[in-house]
């Protein structure tokens, strides 16, 4: 069986690879185009260290084939930053401590990212609500939330 | 492994049912992705069906909604007017899983991937939904409740699909709710799912009701003893209790690492308790 | 907040929250953990486990999975040589070897499900597994034991026919599934039950729980046709993973350099070898690197979770609420080779309190599951889960303030453990203190909500440790060391060496210098890397000052009294100071070559004086009656850190522990069948907290100085994970009046519990 031959783009690079049927989205990511930014926690949907927006949706890369990629967009947390500066929520999690052994804070970054361009006024409820598919086991949650909590308020002042 | 995605329904249909080999469905692919690779399945050919836009559509359709059976979880969630009208179908659909799940989740796979914890599968069955197919032979409806016959298996014949739901038109005095117990606040497969849908009068008496209930049997449940039970009544106390007792007789379930027999009958009563009060409230807000 | 000594040194950035040195990299993607590397040419290996939770391996045939196109090595039990049964010294650590190649790689038999039997290289991961599948083992499957008492029944089937129990007198003749048997004395128990006013005993259970880390096991090996090799692996302790590769396949450690990649968590179930060996092996015999990562499946059946155990406690009490004597009875499962936590779980478990007798029995006990590893203050948060449930029956039946009745009985310094020292100072009065005075302890309660309070400790460890620190051409510091960061490390030991040689925080760059470039350092665990990494940060740092002061006296042609470093330089004193000016450390960087070559120093310790870290927790939960679901309101932690070097990191750990333990507590659990298969081997059904499931967690941070350690400090990553158990159990009792003697205390438990109760109706 050929491999698939897709164009895609990513992180607003126009991108083409090759791809076995079975091979999802984070294998691609991982593998082919070496973007080890987002990670394989459970290849099951079920931790989130794999998120990705695709079409301006957050999805699990783990859950989304390789082949399905024609023609649409992806963005990584490597796209997060621009050039030198860093996302708000980049720094502010560094500045509030909101990660410890960091294998979860692309995935986390990527969910809250999304979350603040749908509502920049989130309660705590709504910021865990949103984030329950992105574990960790380091922090318990309270500095991650904290920090989107603050970044929202930065933002919304502009 | 090949992997097509056709344009049309027909094209999908003829690809699953020329098939040799194992044909299976991509819609979100929340469920095949995850089977694949635990080995469980280990198909021959993926019919991706989000390219055919029929499935991909929300619109109304004679006072009732059509939905595409690849319209995710969290389309529905941002479709305000389906929300208003069918509260129940729509939280139930953004329960199942996480927010990256509902981004791609869709009702027609969690239907057709045959699990009797489905979430949105009860509060569907609540709703009087019933399933467009497209096979070989041509189309045909199914209530959604006749779709899914036990664990993993499911009505359609070969190179059937499930190309859209119908949600029947609302009566104005009328709402649905869903709820689920799972042992943590997200993330978990239902332990016992409830979808209560119903209708009131002027006077606050349920004139209409349909109960669907999900893992604590084979496949999810239409209880139509518990819609009777509170048929005629403003949900009082007594009524409540009648409604749960209808619940419990009809629960069949299993213990498992997610639950015991007995947590489930216990919980299923009180689950379709507090749903049915919540789309009473609706209901009545209406 | 912190009220107590700053043993002197003039602070800066120690105790600030400044923004750690690798954080751009973990916050853009950059940082690489175990599974991001790759080298050209890489071969992707995978393990062929078994299906059978206890099997003799009769047989493995290899040869189609050879013949298969792509793989390009195969190994099994044949690839390693067996080791002897001795206890050999890796470290701090006492390993037997025989123990370890039988984990790492099955021989005779398969002793639980998931223990690898085979592996395989080849050019693709879709090939690996097709390999596996070729390999043709022929199990005899034998009947099967999981849990701790039921394998300690006689006629239960036998792991291991060599394993006879120590300590028993006489030494039994009939192998066991008992390894060992510890016990701890102090005083005389009899006459202290006899003197006792109220006697509570209680047996609790408790089931596996895995670490739970986000990042699966993985390791990147590469072998030259001489045999050097170099590993890249995810682990706290890269010099123990050399350690035990070099024994394990006969390398000299010299020739083996291993790189601690960053890891994603390992809360002590990174301090052993899984992939390692097997990536070492395989690579040798491919000629070619080799990749290995386990999936998440793998990490749950194959790598080692904390026991579940049995434990019995009996207290005795005066009225007045005076703990008289105290006794425990603890059976810890160990899994497939001897070696579960029960010695430390004994020696917690009456830790926090000064009894006069105490009498604590532990049982280590192998069982058809994976060998157990450590998980953060191993086998403490069992013993002190039944200890304060007790503790609170004990306030209750008294009518004692749970607070109180714990300040009453606490160990203070002085105190003599019943597992021997004599304590120095100890915070645990001051968090219970702090605990009283927060807004927590005075909220109101509603109906079925409960709150509980339970205290814990962990001793610490100090051990070798390495660190460097070297002055660059520019006045820069490169600091080395060799611990691997888990959680923040390396944030603390730059501000150590920012204030020590009185440099900007950003002018030291810190690293984890693989075990080529830096001596030995032994693992991080038992909270010891901020504490000894500091020690030895200052050692190095202490070298670097006294060097220069040297060069200055040459330089000024002075004498040493007439000199001293402060403030980042070298500074002349007295009248001296009228003729020369002050030397920064940019200063001599720039002369160096000059005045006598690079300038550095290593610190190389065994650090001793590791301070025990107290702590109390509080928690407040709702119980939802209809349907058992409890659901945490708030939660409070009070912990002595001796000095926090950075407040930030220390909360976290206070609050990453806490979270830890409301999933043990409420939700997580090895789940076996009949058949000793592992049905949740996945994050859907091994439930662990997600956000949604906790609160804020406040902390308090208590800081006792440790006065052995040159800035007051006090590992504290462990204890936060002791306490929460029973605080949860405690808040559980007063919310619905049923004492939870077994964990976790999912919904079907609870609703159950209450419906025997006749308690269901909100």
């Amino acid at each position: 069986m050929a491999k698939h031959h897709i164009h895609a783009q990513i992180n607003g690079d126009d991108v083409e690879y090759l791809c076995e049927t079975e091979e999802t989205l984070l294998d691609v990511l991982r593998d082919t185009l070496h973007l080890t930014g987002s990670k394989e926690g459970c290849a099951s949907g079920d931790c989130g260290a794999c998120s990705v927006m695709l079409d301006g949706r957050l999805v699990c890369s783990c859950l989304v084939l390789g082949c399905e990629m024609h023609g649409r967009t992806v963005e990584t947390i490597e796209g997060m930053a621009q050039g030198e500066t860093l996302h708000p929520l980049q720094q502010r999690f560094l500045e509030h401590a909101a990660l410890q052994c960091g294998i979860c804070t692309p995935g986390v970054l990527v969910a809250s990212k999304a979350l603040l361009e749908r509502n920049n006024d989130p309660t705590e409820t709504e910021v865990r609500y949103w984030l329950a598919g992105n574990l960790c086991r380091c922090t318990g949650y309270d500095k991650i939330v904290t920090a989107v909590m603050d970044t929202a308020a930065a933002m919304r002042k502009g | 492994m090949r992997y097509e995605a056709p344009d049309s329904v027909e094209g999908a249909v003829a690809l699953l049912a020329g098939a040799r080999g194992d044909a299976r469905v991509l819609a979100g692919g929340t469920d095949l992705l995850v089977q694949m690779r635990a080995d469980i399945l280990d198909p021959e050919l993926i019919v991706d069906i989000k390219k055919i836009s029929e499935t991909r559509t929300i619109t109304e359709e004679k006072g009732g909604w059509r939905i595409g059976a690849a319209v995710t979880g969290a389309e529905l969630k941002e479709h305000t007017k389906l929300k208003k009208a069918w509260p129940g179908v729509v939280e139930a659909a953004n329960l199942i899983g996480s927010t990256q799940v509902q981004g791609r989740a869709t009702l027609g796979g969690n239907l057709c991937n045959g699990s009797p914890a489905a979430d949105s599968v009860p509060a569907l069955i609540a709703a009087g939904a019933v399933a467009t197919l497209a096979g070989p032979q041509g189309r045909r409806d199914l209530p959604v409740e006749d779709v899914m016959l036990g664990p993993r298996k499911l009505a359609l014949q070969k190179g059937e699909i499930v190309v859209s739901f119908l949600l029947p038109p609302k009566h104005p005095r009328s709402s649905d709710a869903y709820l689920r117990f799972i042992p943590r606040t997200e993330m978990d497969i239902a332990v016992v799912g409830a979808g209560v849908s119903l209708t009131v009068d002027g006077g606050g008496v349920i004139t209409a009701a349909r109960v669907g209930l999900g893992a604590v049997a084979a496949r999810v449940l239409l209880v139509t003893e518990a819609a009777q039970a509170i048929i005629g009544s403003r949900l009082d106390e007594a009524a409540q209790g009648r409604l749960e007792a209808a619940a419990r007789a009809v629960c069949r379930p299993i213990d498992d690492k997610r639950g015991t027999v007995d947590f489930r009958v216990d919980v299923a009563a009180v689950l379709t308790r507090r749903a049915a009060l919540i789309a009473l409230d609706r209901a009545r807000a209406n | 907040m912190a009220d107590t000594a700053t043993n002197g040194h003039a602070q800066s950035f120690v105790g600030t929250r400044t923004i750690r040195p690798d954080g751009v990299d973990k916050v853009t993607g950059r940082a690489r953990f175990g599974a991001d590397f790759n080298l050209p040419g890489q071969l992707i290996g995978r393990v062929l486990r078994s299906p059978h939770p206890h099997a003799r391996i009769v047989s493995i045939d290899t040869s189609k999975a050879e013949a298969l196109p792509g793989v390009k090595a195969v190994i099994t039990r044949d690839d390693f040589a067996d080791q002897p049964s001795e206890f050999i010294p890796a470290g701090e650590m006492m390993m037997n070897y025989k123990d370890v190649v039988r984990n790492v790689m099955a021989r005779e038999k398969a002793l639980y499900e998931g223990h690898a039997v085979a592996a395989v290289a080849a050019t693709s991961t879709a090939i690996a597994r097709r390999a596996l599948k070729l390999i043709d083992v022929k199990y005899e499957v034998l009947p099967h034991v999981i849990d701790a008492v039921a394998a300690m029944q006689p006629g239960a089937p036998l792991l291991h026919d060599d394993l006879f129990t120590a300590g028993v007198e006489p030494k039994p003749d009939k192998p066991s599934n008992v390894a060992k048997r510890i016990e701890i004395k102090l005083g005389d128990l009899e006459a202290g039950f006899k003197a006792a006013d109220l006697v509570i005993e209680r047996e609790f259970k408790t089931a596996p729980v895995h670490q739970g880390y986000i990042e699966p096991h993985a390791a990147l090996a590469s072998v030259s046709e001489d045999g050097t090799t170099e590993l890249w692996c995810t682990t706290q302790g890269h010099f123990i993973v050399r350690a035990h590769c070099a024994r394990l396949l006969g390398l000299d450690m010299g020739k083996v350099r291993v790189t601690a990649t960053e890891i994603g968590g390992g809360f002590g179930g990174k301090t052993v070898v899984y992939l390692e060996p097997l990536a070492i092996a395989l690579s040798r015999k491919a000629k070619r690197p080799v990749k290995m990562v386990m999936s998440r499946e793998e990490v749950f059946k194959a790598s080692g979770p904390t026991s579940g155990a049995t434990v019995r406690v009996k207290m005795g009490v005066k009225k007045d609420g005076k703990f008289v004597a105290a006794f425990a009875e603890l059976k810890y499962q160990a899994g497939a080779f001897q070696g579960s936590p029960v010695q430390p779980g004994v020696f917690c478990a009456f830790a926090p309190y000064d009894i006069e007798n105490v009498h604590v029995i532990g049982y280590d006990v192998v069982s058809n599951r994976p060998k157990v590893a450590a998980y953060r203050a191993p086998g403490a948060p069992i013993s002190e889960y039944a200890v304060e449930s007790v503790v609170d029956e004990i306030a209750k039946k008294l009518d004692i303030d749970p607070v109180d009745l714990r300040l009453q009985n606490a160990a203070h310094e002085g105190t003599k453990a019943a597992y021997g020292p004599k304590f120095g100072p100890i915070g645990l009065e001051e968090t219970l203190n702090a605990i009283k005075k927060t807004e927590h302890w005075n909220a109101p309660l509603r109906k079925w909500q409960g709150r509980g309070v339970a205290s814990g400790f962990w001793f610490n460890i100090g051990g070798e440790t390495c660190a460097s620190l070297t002055v660059n051409e520019d006045g820069t510091v490169s600091l080395v060391a060799g611990t691997p960061d888990i959680g923040g490390l390396r944030a603390s030991l730059t501000a150590v060496a920012a204030d020590e040689l009185g440099v900007p925080y950003d002018k030291v760059r810190p690293i984890i210098g693989d075990t080529g470039s830096i001596g030995f350092n032994f693992l991080t665990g038992g909270s010891r890397s901020a504490f000894s990494g500091s020690m030895a940060i200052v050692e190095a740092a202490k070298q670097i000052k006294s060097e220069l002061c040297a060069r200055a006296c040459k330089l000024w042609e002075a004498k040493p009294e007439q000199v001293e470093f402060s403030g980042g330089a070298v500074r002349p004193l007295g009248a001296l100071a009228e003729k020369v000016k002050p030397m920064t450390i940019a200063d001599f960087a720039k002369v160096a070559g000059k005045t006598g070559g690079p300038i550095g120093g290593v610190g190389r310790i065994n650090a001793q004086g590791a301070g025990p870290s107290f702590g109390t927790h509080m928690v407040d939960l709702e119980v939802d009656p209809e349907t058992g679901r409890a659901t945490i309101l708030r939660y409070t932690v009070a912990q002595d850190a001796g000095r926090a070097l950075h407040p930030a990191y220390v909360e976290g750990q206070y609050q990453g522990g806490a979270v830890q333990g409301i999933g043990w507590a409420l939700n997580e659990e090895y789940i076996y069948g009949e058949d000793g298969k592992l049905q949740n081997a996945g994050f859907l059904d091994y439930r662990m907290p997600v956000a949604s499931d906790v609160p804020m967690i406040d902390t308090v941070l208590v800081e006792v100085a440790n006065p052995k350690h040159p800035y007051g400090v006090r590992g504290v990553g462990e204890t936060p994970i002791v306490p929460p158990l029973g605080a949860i159990a405690n808040a559980m009792e007063q919310a619905t009046g049923i004492r939870f003697t077994e964990l976790p205390m999912s919904p079907p438990r609870v609703l159950k519990a209450l419906k025997e109760k006749g308690l269901r109706k909100a």
